[in-house]
């Protein structure tokens, strides 16, 4: 039995679908990312699945337990942490636990090794209001709060949206340890760079999942030779890249172009040759290995081919 | 003097005895893509209020758009212009209004809104939802929208405070675009981010750690300086020791 179940689940808001038609597992003790941008349906699906919101089609299971009839028994087993920080603004560190704990019947002592890790952080705060803790300690403050009950999936909306590089990497490090413990968690980000630290992933792209595999079966999947191109001026390179009839799609990704031809080419001196037409200055062209952003690109161009053009 | 857009001196903030900026200097050339990077709680919003004229520094000098920090906060509001990911349009606006609305807070003439008003619409290939409210369209248009009302005025310097947060990777490129094409036509572009892909695309970036800035360089200096691959990892280096982690 999958830990999550959705099938042809489909939920609107007015005339707007903000999930349409989604089915896909998550298998017991995995770590699984939703990836895709703002409006992509990520909350929704969260929201449905946490039995706090009803979609208008489809089924979902979450431990073999039906998101409307047994609602209930969800709510004993899931702990969620919302996108936004939901936790009790005036009630201290140790109260907030204390209060999560006792709702959910238990004690901070009873499942104090789950959380051991992450509670000493905060524990110097102990008596600091939540609402006036730090961006990093609230986070903190909210994970334990989901998993004080040990829930058997933890549901983490966007926990690291908004929060640099060092502090996302040290979450990452907490969910890892997590997932030691045999707990399934279903996490949703908008960043890219994190969906290869998941088991598997669900790419989200305006309700629909344009894909759901292991990150590097996605990767591998990508259907052509991909090459990174810098210049002296890259910027005119990727105008005039635009404009070349032999390249496919040109995307700028931090210091390099990434590069696609309409021909299945897989050699350098191709790319090179087209730049060279331009009277490209220091130029450097290499063959790499796509990244999950480069497969979601390609896959949301495919999503709706007749309006988007291949970064052109 | 003449072609900084940006210059600061020493410029410091505190808020009791916490110095949330800490003797910040750094120039911004005309016409520059200047990314305005730093770990959560560094001080990047409390210095960018300054740069904007909405906040006063405790010491230190600074003058943006050659306009004083301290004495033409208002002159220097007239000169800017501000989008964040957060507050950018009225939702319950529509497109037109919205442009109208902030041309006409900034002073442009009601003939040449209209003016020119068309022609974003048109550039924006938004023609259609031009009678629309802005509540209904999709976050990636919004925020080009945004984009281009807060260029409308035809400012010195645009501020962008995390402007491509939550949006598409493509639609985060085509933000880009147009950033470049404000760029070439010499609006100096001041922007804050957590992609460090994006960082790559300024001319010069500032790493801010613990209210002070650590770091001011081209990106391909930094990494060279580090001797690492990308920017997340000179970042990495960098703010790693911080020791402050508010928002």
């Amino acid at each position: 039995m999958p830990a999550v179940k959705l099938r042809n689940i489909t939920k609107k808001y007015g005339d707007f679908v903000a999930v349409d038609d989604v089915s896909f597992d998550v298998r017991k003790g995995e770590l699984f990312g939703l990836i895709g941008p703002d409006g992509a349906g990520k909350t929704s699906i969260f929201r449905i699945l946490t039995t706090l919101l009803l979609a208008e089609g489809g089924t979902a299971t979450v431990e073999g337990h039906d998101v409307v009839k047994e609602f209930q028994q969800i709510r004993n087993k899931v702990g969620y942490m919302p996108g936004k920080f939901s936790l009790y603004q005036d009630l201290t560190v140790k109260e907030n636990l204390n209060f999560f704990a006792t709702i959910f019947g238990t004690t901070i002592d009873e499942n104090y090794d789950l959380i051991k890790d992450i509670y000493d952080q905060i524990k110097p705060f102990n008596d600091r209001r939540a609402g006036k803790l730090s961006g990093g300690m609230k986070q903190k403050l909210a994970l334990c709060c989901a998993l004080i009950h040990k829930p058997e999936i933890l549901f983490l909306d966007e926990p690291t949206t908004g929060v640099d590089v060092v502090s996302r990497s040290e979450f990452w490090q907490m969910l890892a340890k997590l997932k030691e413990q045999n707990i399934t968690i279903v996490v949703s980000t908008p960043y890219m760079d994190e969906a290869k630290l998941c088991d598997r992933i669900a790419l989200m792209q305006n309700g629909k999942i344009m894909s759901v595999d292991e990150p590097k079966n996605i990767i591998s999947s990508f259907p052509k030779p991909l090459f990174a191109a810098k210049a002296k001026n890259i910027y005119k390179l990727l105008k005039d890249f635009r404009t070349d009839k032999e390249i496919e799609s040109c995307d700028a990704f931090g210091e390099f172009i990434h590069v696609t031809l309409v021909s299945d080419e897989k050699e350098e001196s191709k790319v090179v040759a087209i730049a060279q037409k331009y009277q490209t200055e220091d130029l450097e062209i290499k063959r790499i290995e796509p990244t999950i952003e480069d497969s979601f690109i390609r896959l949301m161009r495919e999503q709706k081919s007749k309006e988007v053009s291949n970064g052109k | 003097m003449e072609n900084k857009a940006i210059v600061c001196k020493d410029l410091t903030k505190q808020f009791g005895d916490f110095k949330a900026v800490d003797k910040i200097s750094f120039e911004v050339s005309e016409g520059e893509i200047f990314g305005f990077l730093g770990a959560n709680g560094a001080g990047k919003t409390t210095a960018m209020r300054i740069l904007c004229g909405l906040s006063y520094p405790t010491s230190g000098e600074a003058k943006v758009a050659g306009f004083d920090v301290y004495k033409e906060q208002e002159k220097i509001k007239k000169n800017i212009g501000y989008m964040s990911q957060k507050f950018s349009l009225y939702d319950n606006l529509t497109i037109l209004e919205n442009i109208e609305f902030y041309g006409g807070v900034y002073g442009v003439s009601r003939p040449e809104i209209k003016e020119r008003s068309a022609e974003l619409v048109k550039t924006l290939g938004l023609e259609k939802e031009a009678k629309k409210l802005v509540g209904g369209l999709p976050l990636g248009w919004k925020q080009k929208l945004a984009f281009s009302v807060a260029v409308f005025h035809r400012p010195k310097i645009v501020f962008l405070d995390e402007p491509t947060g939550g949006v598409d990777p493509i639609t985060r490129r085509q933000f880009w675009d147009m950033i470049y094409e404000a760029s070439a036509n010499g609006i100096t572009v001041f922007v804050t981010t957590h992609y460090m892909d994006e960082a790559e695309y300024c001319n010069r970036i500032s790493i801010m750690v613990d209210g002070r800035v650590e770091a001011i360089d081209s990106p391909t200096a930094l990494k060279e300086r580090f001797n690492v691959a990308s920017m997340d990892e000179v970042f990495y280096e960098l703010a790693r020791n911080a020791k402050r982690t508010s928002d």
